[in-house]
Order: structure tokens, then C-alpha cells, then sequence
């Protein structure tokens, strides 16, 4: 087997892709005065008329505790949670009015644990949505291997291998492979890295920031970790039971004054006994 | 007379009891999975069928099996002295290993896997044919391999509505008081069973997914 292609080369071919898709005006992702309750024996409000507009392009980290609702707004864009009042706007339609298949195929959707397919192998992982859309041979063999280069995964390698033959780290690599696969212009991630070592965390994190600023998607990020947050995002929300409790920019986020963004930015002081 | 002895002027006859009796095995386990198998697909998302149908299949489970067989001998169509009222019954007791075992098989997988495949856009079909059959599959051919052993043990008893297989010689020797002609149909019984186990064992473990 020979890769006589450049890994640049084919990196450039992605980005021109995900341009066409940053351009469309308009914001890509709308929430309008959404409330989702659980119709449990007690009702349980988990996001409480929330209010919110993802341009094209951004990355958006929703930062919050655990139970702030985070996951279960972004859940509501991929229409595996519908709202019980409100409605998510996708790409100029409501996620009501969409087929959720449809919808979902335009979506990429990485989760901590990757959720890979334990009988397939990382090619057929990543292959999965070609697949199911249909693409010649050729053409998915193709996009695989470009794939697993952008991530950092050598293909000839890694190609026929099974999930339980990767470290956690590589998992998560082939599980954003696998979102990435057909181009979709929005990218949802749900504490991608929360399950890694703190030494394989830092590097996906960076590598990620780069990938993200070079493939110019739409990126609703989720994590309950204020470093990486300022790291990734180009936007932060903060939630806390299901309430927008600040949106701000990194650099303004770090001077709100309020108790539970300050909660969060307590998490950056350094370690007693660092250098400062 | 020595077993032995017993044994070998009976062989023809003994093979022939095997064969019956591994023909009643096959026939009951074929509509069984037929009947087992896609029942516990269409189980994954009804929960009333699925109590229904695994609260039915664990009835006569529960009912012992020459009861059964009783049962059953009154029921026109179905019933009366023979292989077909056997068929019946054995296909009743191996219902509840495989229905139980392919509906447990397609919902114990990995939370996570059968989020990304929702999310992927995968629908609820393709979930089922791509990702919940090929993980169960181990699981399912588990229940498979414990239905068979069970069909090939209450086979044995279907020799008192007169169906065959090696259950006659085990009937014929308690009456006659007879060790050589019990063991004639106890040990190649015992031995089937073996062999069904470890054939499907093999098979099993060559399906499960590391």
C-alpha cells in the first residue's frame, strides 16, 4: 500500500469544503424560548426557556455543572430530546419540522465514551454514513484514509483495526473521524475528551482547537472544564439548572462577576507551590 | 446380558432411536428460533407483547414436561398420541432460552454505541439489522445452545405419548427392569447432549466479539 498524497494536501480539500458550508448567512442554530421538562410522576424542568442563537462558523462550549442541562441542550438539536415548549431552529427549519434521519445525517456527534460499533473495524466505523448514503467504493476508501490522517491516525495502520485494539485516546480520534465523515456542516460534542488521561486530554484538546479553526464548522461543544472551554471555544455559555447564566467571549468570561462563573474561573488559580 | 452386549446385538435398532430422536431435536429447534428469534426482535420496542410473550414462554417453561404433553394430547389439530404433539411441546420448552436470551442480547449493548448510531441518523431498522443483531448474535446462539440441550433431555420423555427416539429404550428398560436396555437409551442420549453443547459452545465463542 502506498499514500503518495501529501496529508496537507488532502487537509486543504476539507477546508474548502467546510468554507461553503460556514458562508450560508443566517444562524445555523437557534433556540427559541425552548423548555424541556420531564413528564415523570414529578415534573422535572431540565432547560428552562432558553433563548439562543449559533451563528455559522462559532465554536460554542456550553459549560455547566453536572445536571446544569448542558447535554440535554444538545440533545435537543439533534432531535434526540424534542422540546416541550419552543423550538429548535436547524439550519432554517424547526427540529419538529425536520426528519430526524435527515437532520441527523447533517449533524456530526462525538461522545465521550466514542460510541464506536465494537464489531466493525475503525474503517468501517468511520465509513458508516457513506455507507448508509450510499457512496461508490472508491470514494469512501478515499475519504476514510483522508480522515484518518487529519486526525493524526496513520490509515495503512489503523485502518482494519478493532475499537478494543485502540488506546482511548485513538477511540476518540476515529470517533471525530467518524463525525467528520460526510462533511456535515454542524459538529456536536458531548465532554469528548472527559473520559481520557489528563496528558492525552491536553493533547487532543490542542489538536482539536487547530482542526476546529481549520475546518470552520459550526461546533456546540460541551464540557464542565473551564480550561478547556477558554481553550476551544469562541463563545461560552454557562448553565446552571437549566438557565443561561452567562455568554460571553473567553476573554470576557473570565471577567464576569458572578458567583458561579467565579466558581469556575477558582478552577484556573494555580497549584499552591506552582511557580507563578 | 451385560449393557454391551445388549448394545451391540441392538445397534441397528439403537442408531435408528438416535436418529428419530435427533430429528424430533431438529425439527422442534428449527421452529423454535424460527418462532423465538424474530419474536424477540419485535419484543425490543413493545412492552406489552414483550410481558405477554415472556410471561407465556415462562409458563410452560414452568410446566413440567410430561404435564405438558398431557396437556396437549386433548387438543384437536395439535394434539393426540404422536410425534406431532411432541414437536408441540418441545418447541413450547425451548421458546423461553431464546426468546429471553435474543431479547436480552438485543438490549444489553453498550448505551453509548446505540447513541452515536441514533445520532449518526441510523434508523431504527438499520439499528436493529447493523449494530443489535451482529452484538447479540453470541448471546442469542447462548440461548440457542441451552434450548437445544434442554429439547434433547424432554425428548427423551416424549417416548410416552409414543413419539420415539431413545426415551423408548430408557421407558421399555424401567419396565423390563432392565440396566442394559435403560443405558441403551440414557448413555447415546447423555451423549448428544454433550456434543450439541460443546458443537454450540465452539460456535459461540467464535461469534463473540473481543
Amino acid at each position: 500500500m502506498h499514500y503518495d498524497v501529501p496529508s496537507l494536501e488532502r487537509g486543504v480539500s476539507i477546508e474548502m469544503n467546510a468554507k461553503t458550508a460556514a458562508e450560508n448567512t443566517g444562524p445555523a442554530i437557534q433556540f427559541q424560548h425552548v423548555t424541556y421538562s420531564l413528564s415523570s410522576s414529578v415534573p422535572r424542568t431540565i432547560v428552562n426557556d432558553i433563548c439562543l442563537s449559533v451563528a455559522s462558523g462559532q465554536t460554542l462550549v456550553l459549560l455547566g455543572r453536572s445536571g446544569s442541562g448542558k447535554t440535554t441542550l444538545l440533545k435537543l438539536i439533534n432531535s434526540l430530546l424534542v422540546p416541550t415548549a419552543g423550538q429548535v431552529i436547524v439550519r432554517g427549519r424547526a427540529t419538529t419540522d425536520w426528519d430526524p434521519i435527515r437532520l441527523r445525517r447533517g449533524i456530526g456527534y462525538v461522545i465521550q465514551d466514542a460510541g464506536l460499533f465494537p464489531h466493525f473495524t475503525v474503517a468501517q466505523n468511520i465509513a458508516l454514513i457513506p455507507s448508509l448514503e450510499r457512496w461508490d467504493a472508491t470514494r469512501t476508501a478515499a475519504r476514510v484514509d483522508e480522515l484518518l490522517s487529519l486526525v493524526g491516525l496513520e490509515p495503512a495502520e489503523y485502518c482494519n483495526r478493532r475499537p478494543h485494539q485502540l488506546s482511548g485516546g485513538q477511540r476518540q480520534r476515529v470517533g471525530v473521524a467518524r463525525a467528520l465523515a460526510a462533511d456535515p456542516p454542524i459538529l456536536l460534542m458531548d465532554e469528548p475528551f472527559g473520559a481520557l488521561d489528563p496528558v492525552t486530554r491536553a493533547e487532543l484538546q490542542r489538536e482539536f482547537s487547530a482542526l476546529a479553526r481549520r475546518l470552520g464548522k459550526t461546533i456546540v461543544f460541551v464540557t464542565h472544564d473551564v480550561r478547556e472551554a477558554l481553550l476551544l471555544a469562541s463563545r461560552i455559555i454557562l448553565l446552571e439548572s437549566g438557565r443561561i447564566i452567562a455568554d460571553a467571549t473567553p476573554q470576557g468570561f473570565l471577567r464576569i462577576d458572578h458567583p458561579e462563573v467565579q466558581a469556575f474561573t477558582a478552577c484556573l488559580t494555580p497549584l499552591p507551590g506552582a511557580s507563578a | 446380558m451385560t449393557p454391551w452386549t445388549f448394545f451391540l446385538e441392538h445397534r441397528a435398532e439403537i442408531l435408528e432411536a438416535t436418529a428419530d430422536h435427533l430429528t424430533l431435536v431438529i425439527i422442534a429447534m428449527v421452529f423454535a428460533i424460527a418462532i423465538g428469534v424474530p419474536l424477540g426482535m419485535l419484543i425490543v420496542h413493545r412492552p406489552t407483547l414483550r410481558n405477554l410473550a415472556l410471561g407465556l414462554a415462562s409458563i410452560f417453561q414452568t410446566i413440567p414436561s410430561l404435564a405438558l404433553f398431557g396437556f396437549l394430547i386433548p387438543i384437536p389439530f395439535i394434539g393426540g398420541i404422536g410425534r406431532r404433539t411432541a414437536i408441540v411441546a418441545l418447541v413450547l420448552y425451548a421458546l423461553l432460552p431464546i426468546l429471553r436470551n435474543t431479547y436480552v442480547g438485543l438490549t444489553g449493548i453498550d448505551p453509548a454505541v446505540l447513541e452515536a448510531a441514533e445520532a449518526m441518523g441510523m434508523t431504527q431498522s438499520q439499528i436493529l439489522w447493523r449494530v443489535r443483531l451482529p452484538l447479540a448474535r453470541a448471546v442469542i446462539l447462548a440461548g440457542i445452545r441451552t434450548a437445544t440441550i434442554i429439547t434433547i433431555g424432554v425428548a427423551t420423555i416424549a417416548a410416552a405419548i409414543g413419539a420415539g427416539g431413545l426415551g423408548t429404550f430408557i421407558f421399555r428398560g424401567v419396565a423390563m427392569v432392565s440396566d442394559a436396555v435403560i443405558l441403551a437409551g440414557a448413555i447415546p442420549a447423555a451423549l448428544l447432549a454433550i456434543a450439541a453443547d460443546l458443537l454450540l459452545g465452539l460456535l459461540e465463542r467464535r461469534l463473540k466479539i473481543a
